[in-house]
């Protein structure tokens, strides 16, 4: 599987990828494999303060309900709509078009502390 | 091979809304011989529905069988053997029901007074005393609903315990194990969970734990045997680390039926604990409740059980005790699920010390048994002995393409309910199987026969176990398609 070079990755098996001080955020390809069909995805409506480590959100698959955590700290300004009706995008493009928030960082450095691709990689055995 | 089941034939059936024909009735009532009242004039437009319309207008005769015939497809315990065990339904000895049934206990009224309530009261009494017994603790207190309301009304006393010396702590240790309600239990009462990592024998890492342990610790929740069927072999320690930190140990006592007549959890440093009525003592389970979340407390945290309590007068009558003001007050209407509580008592007192110990012996003989026969052919969990379940992983099948929920769908097949897929959440792919005491041991062989088979043809036919089950009245049903497009309602097409 591609895991984007210019994205960076969290051992929760978030991605964020970076433009300016905002952070698109999604789960990992690895991560919707292992959850299986997901049928519902619960987000954090804009404006809201969300913590580095600290749950965002849920996704539902047919087998169990998953925290999602935030990779990084800051203000969400914006979730993915298309998500409330079409959930099965998380398993068809989840480094993609399933991107579930953009998140204003707090401090931009924070995700310095966050694996790059490779090192995602061999976190999850790859 | 499958030696339980043969195809057979069974009516299909309609939803009664498609048997429905107007005017039919299935009662008759005699013609009003008051003046008729305008509904919506009485009680107000906005109080009456009408939006909902269509109901089904079937005979008698009708509701009857088409019930009657729903009834005959469902697979229950009293059928044969149910793998997910005491977790949803194990056997209920008819005693009970006998007993549950006698009139001055059925028709028993909360509002009867005390006076004629004496021998109610008195079975509350001696279900509460012979739990003490059995748990190993000072007091009990039958009056939560379920085992999770268990749960909140042993962390509110923590709490209340706390706040007593002036500082309610923030936190509450839960490990990886844990039965969820455990976290969201302490998340109910106010507390910040962490968690603690299991070791690679499913236990609690004592390590880990104090680590975790500071001053704003107020709780671990343990449960214990773990929901991997795991005796928690360093649980004196475990109390006397969570102790020496002035720390309280709440154990989830859903795994009592793996202990009873052999340990007890006061004995081990429990400060308070709930068990499930319905999971160690066979109150009736199936559809979800009524319930009972018996909680046992060590002697000091027994002034903040929940108001009233059961108080012997000096002329030697029962009544109940509403000054109890460090209690946290009343956590449900009147006191528990008094037919539950029947029943728990009538199984305790029928199987007596030695039957209730023999039950728990038979329990972990059954799962143990089913382990061993089974090893060869699925990957076990964790290497610690199993105690009154054994949870396989399915890694060798998987291997094959094979998961969990596939073979638990073929298990149908053979004549089996499914046993619990994919849960504790810590095993990958988790065949959890919990046979309980009471199943016999051909039936037993007949399961593990049934599971062996399958473990074959995922080697030589997959697809027969991808696309199973074969022989159920519907074929494998899309729970994707269920799930993400529900159809919760009967529309007129």
């Amino acid at each position: 599987m591609n895991y984007p070079e210019n994205y960076r990755y969290t051992k929760e098996h978030e991605w964020v990828s970076m433009d300016g001080d905002v952070g698109t955020v999604g789960i990992t390809f690895h991560a919707q494999s292992e959850l299986g069909d997901i049928v519902y995805v619960d987000m954090p409506t804009p404006g809201a303060a969300v913590t580095a480590g600290e749950s965002l959100g849920s996704v539902e698959s047919v087998k169990a309900v998953s925290e999602i955590y935030s990779p990084v700290s800051g203000e969400v300004v914006e979730a993915n709509e298309t998500l409330k009706d079409a959930p099965e995008k998380l398993n068809d493009d989840p480094h993609g078009e399933a991107w579930l928030v953009k998140i204003r960082l707090s401090d931009k450095s924070q995700i310095q502390d966050l694996m790059d691709a490779s090192k995602y990689q061999a976190y999850i055995g790859e | 091979m499958i030696r339980k089941t043969r195809s057979n034939i069974s009516q299909n059936e309609q939803l009664l809304f498609e048997m429905s024909s107007p005017g039919k009735r299935g009662y008759q009532l005699p013609e009003l011989d008051v003046p008729a009242v305008d509904a919506a004039g009485a009680l107000g437009g906005e109080n009456v529905r009408d939006e909902v319309t269509d109901f089904p207008e079937v005979s008698e005769v009708e509701t009857i069988r088409h019930f009657s015939r729903l009834s005959t497809w469902n697979y229950g315990i009293d059928l044969g053997m149910f793998p997910l065990g005491s977790c949803t339904m194990k056997y209920n000895p008819r005693i009970n029901e006998a007993v549950a049934r006698i009139d001055g206990l059925a028709w028993a009224h909360p509002y009867q007074p005390e006076s004629l309530s004496q021998g109610v009261m008195e079975i509350v009494a001696v279900l509460e005393g012979a739990l003490c017994e059995i748990f190993g603790m000072d007091a009990v207190t039958l009056q939560p609903a379920a085992g999770a309301h268990g749960e909140f009304t042993g962390i509110m006393m923590v709490r209340s315990y706390f706040e007593a010396q002036g500082n309610a702590r923030k936190v509450v240790l839960v490990p990886d194990s844990a039965h969820g309600t455990n976290p969201a239990t302490a998340a109910m009462a106010g507390y910040q969970i962490r968690n603690i990592q299991s070791n690679s024998q499913g236990m609690v890492d004592v390590g880990a734990l104090e680590a975790s342990i500071d001053d704003s610790v107020a709780a671990l929740m343990i449960t214990n045997p773990n929901t991997v069927g795991v005796f928690e072999e360093n649980i004196a320690q475990i109390c006397a680390v969570m102790h020496s930190k002035g720390g309280q140990v709440y154990m989830d006592g859903a795994n009592m039926n793996a202990l009873v007549g052999i340990a007890r959890p006061g004995d081990f440093g429990v400060d308070v604990m709930h068990s499930n009525l319905h999971k160690t003592f066979s109150t009736p389970h199936g559809g979800g409740g009524p319930g009972a979340g018996a909680v046992g407390v060590r002697s000091h945290l027994e002034p903040f059980l929940p108001a009233p309590r059961l108080r012997k007068n000096a002329e030697g009558a029962w009544s109940w005790d509403y000054d109890r003001p460090q209690s946290i007050g009343p956590v449900k209407a009147f006191y528990g699920n008094f037919g539950v509580i029947v029943r728990a008592l009538a199984y305790i007192l029928a199987h007596g010390g030695v039957g209730l110990k023999n039950a728990t012996v038979d329990a972990l003989l059954n799962a143990n048994y089913i382990r061993k026969i089974l090893e060869p052919y699925y990957e076990i969990a964790y290497p610690a002995p199993s105690m009154h379940e054994c949870v396989f992983s399915d890694s060798r099948q998987a291997a094959k393409g094979v998961k969990t929920g596939d073979i638990a769908k073929r298990l149908i097949d053979y004549g089996f309910h499914p046993y619990t897929v994919s849960f504790p959440m810590i095993v990958h792919g988790a065949l959890m199987i919990e046979p309980t005491e009471t199943e016999p041991k051909h039936e037993i062989d007949l399961f593990c026969d049934a599971l062996i088979s399958i473990s074959q043809e995922i080697d030589e036919n997959p697809e027969l176990v991808l696309k199973a089950p074969h022989l159920s009245r519907t074929p494998r049903v899309d729970e994707v398609l269920a799930a993400r497009k529900p159809v919760v309602r009967w529309k007129k097409p």
